[in-house]
């Protein structure tokens, strides 16, 4: 099982041969405080790097969630909004977003490891 | 964005905001707590459950000394502030020539002067406003290094009594000169939330003691700016440069209410301040568009700077304020619409990224004012 991230604090891990899972990370819940509102891609849309596939939304502000990878998006996490609280309880756990089919698995290697991640992190 | 580099001010509270663990954030050119640990939607709810201490120092608080302040006044409100009795406040806007709205601001008549309060980011342009206009006709007094703290919610007359037995014979809209805690306070039961609550103006050396004073008591929380934003919204209030600006009347905005009849025309003291003619005339007639609140029949939150369109798609205006409001458990907003679309219950659509979201015009304030009337 691994784990990448993006610089938009998005995470991105592998579950298997047909499907990534994403959320957002500890550090982008914390900077967005209570989530209230999640905009989630249509199940069968295919999204390149870096386009926007969805919307997380707390009382003060709205933020875009971006593709980390080409694919297709093949799950949502219906759960997540009827209770969007879990990005905030759970972002790594029961609040991920949505599954992503990889459609370039170099565009998955290029993304920052967990310590590339933390150190990122550091800088800000 | 704007090259502005001063380094941000205080408030006299600074300190305790770090120690509490309130994130802090630029606000009108002061650092201030937009939130604590605790997090928006508990701050929203600790202040309609139980009571809340907000940190509004940040305001600017003057005092407008001598026999003829309030006359001088007059000439730039359209309110009546000439028969303001002692110790009641009132809600008052400055106007421009075009009718438009230079700030809100809230004054109360004291012993010693009109006490007046305006908005952080308006304070400077309301000082040099004041002084060139009524600078020699009274006396201008300000006291910007004050703090101003605001306990809100329905338990926090139950705090701030223990403090200072018999502040809790002050009723809505009304103030007087309290010791609490044992410091020498000036004392409004009036507030931005919707709640019953206080605003305490004390002396900046003061300030932290008795801070410390009323989160002692076990109803009351800190609660930062955000929440104070969501909570003034759901209470139908209007946020300056937001939801009412240089741009639109009191008519507009749906202020009417605060101009008293004396004002207005045919009252006794009718005109006589910035931009009278035009809005007399929209006091009469009415004005093309008007502010009203809005309720989103989905969830997404609808805000500041959406575009709203009829079902045909034409745009019919902009929203000024909007968040998923905690209390109400839905999005609403503040928007701009032309009359004959701001009626309760007609459905528009807001445009948010690419979908077309219906809402329906509502009647304000979205959650019930509890305010204590006596």
């Amino acid at each position: 099982m691994t784990t990448k991230f993006t610089t938009d604090h998005e995470w991105i891990n592998i579950e298997d041969h047909d499907a990534a899972v994403v959320g957002i990370t500890l550090h982008a819940q914390d900077a967005l405080g209570d989530v209230v509102f999640v905009d989630l891609p249509a199940v069968g849309r295919t999204f390149a790097k870096g386009e926007i596939a969805g919307v997380v939304e707390s009382v003060k502000a709205a933020a875009d969630i971006y593709m980390p990878v080409s694919g297709e998006v093949v799950e949502i996490n219906e759960k997540l909004r009827d209770e969007p609280a879990l990005a905030n309880t759970d972002p790594l756990g029961t609040g991920w977003f949505f599954k992503v089919k990889i459609s370039n698995m170099v565009e998955f290697d290029e993304l920052m490891d967990g310590p590339g991640y933390d150190a990122l992190l550091k800088t800000l | 964005m704007s090259a502005d580099t001063r380094p941000l001010l205080h408030t006299p509270l600074h300190a305790l905001h770090l120690e509490l663990g309130a994130r802090m954030v630029p606000f009108a050119g002061y650092a201030m707590p937009v939130q604590y640990p605790a997090g928006i939607l508990a701050e929203h709810r600790q202040c309609r459950h139980e009571a809340a201490l907000f940190d509004v120092s940040h305001m600017g608080q003057l005092l407008l000394k001598g026999a003829d302040a309030a006359a001088a006044l007059e000439t730039l409100v359209p309110v009546d502030v000439i028969d303001l009795p002692l110790n009641k406040q009132r809600y008052a806007l400055f106007t421009n020539a075009q009718g438009g709205l230079l700030d809100d601001l809230m004054i109360t008549h004291r012993e010693d002067g009109l006490f007046v309060i305006v908005n952080a980011a308006c304070k400077d342009a309301d000082l040099q406003h004041l002084r060139d206009h009524i600078g020699r006709r009274c006396e201008i007094v300000t006291m910007f290094d004050r703090a101003l703290l605001a306990l809100q919610g329905p338990m926090a007359v139950h705090a701030i009594a223990r403090l200072s037995p018999g502040i809790e014979t002050l009723t809505f809209m009304t103030g007087g000169f309290f010791d609490v805690a044992g410091m020498a306070c000036y004392v409004t039961r009036s507030g931005y939330t919707g709640e019953d609550g206080f605003e305490i103006s004390v002396a900046a050396a003061d300030a932290d003691k008795l801070a410390r004073a009323l989160l002692a008591q076990p109803e009351v929380k800190p609660v930062g700016l955000g929440a104070r934003d969501s909570l003034r919204l759901e209470a139908g209030l209007c946020l300056y440069g937001h939801d009412i600006g240089t741009t639109t009347t009191p008519v507009e905005a749906a202020l009417t209410w605060a101009i008293q009849k004396v004002r207005r025309p045919g009252g006794a003291r009718e005109g006589g301040y910035p931009g009278a003619d035009v809005i007399g005339k929209q006091l009469a007639v009415g004005a093309l568009t008007k502010r009203v609140g809005l309720v989103g029949l989905e969830r997404a939150p609808v805000r500041e700077g959406t575009v709203i369109v009829d079902r045909d798609g034409h745009k019919l205006g902009v929203v000024t304020s909007g968040t998923l409001a905690p209390t109400v458990n839905q999005a609403v907003a503040m928007a701009y619409l032309p009359v004959d679309h701001a009626i309760v219950a007609h459905e528009v659509y807001a445009e948010v990224r690419g979908k077309r979201l219906p809402m329906r015009v509502a009647t304000m304030p979205f959650t019930p004012n509890r305010y204590y009337r006596g």
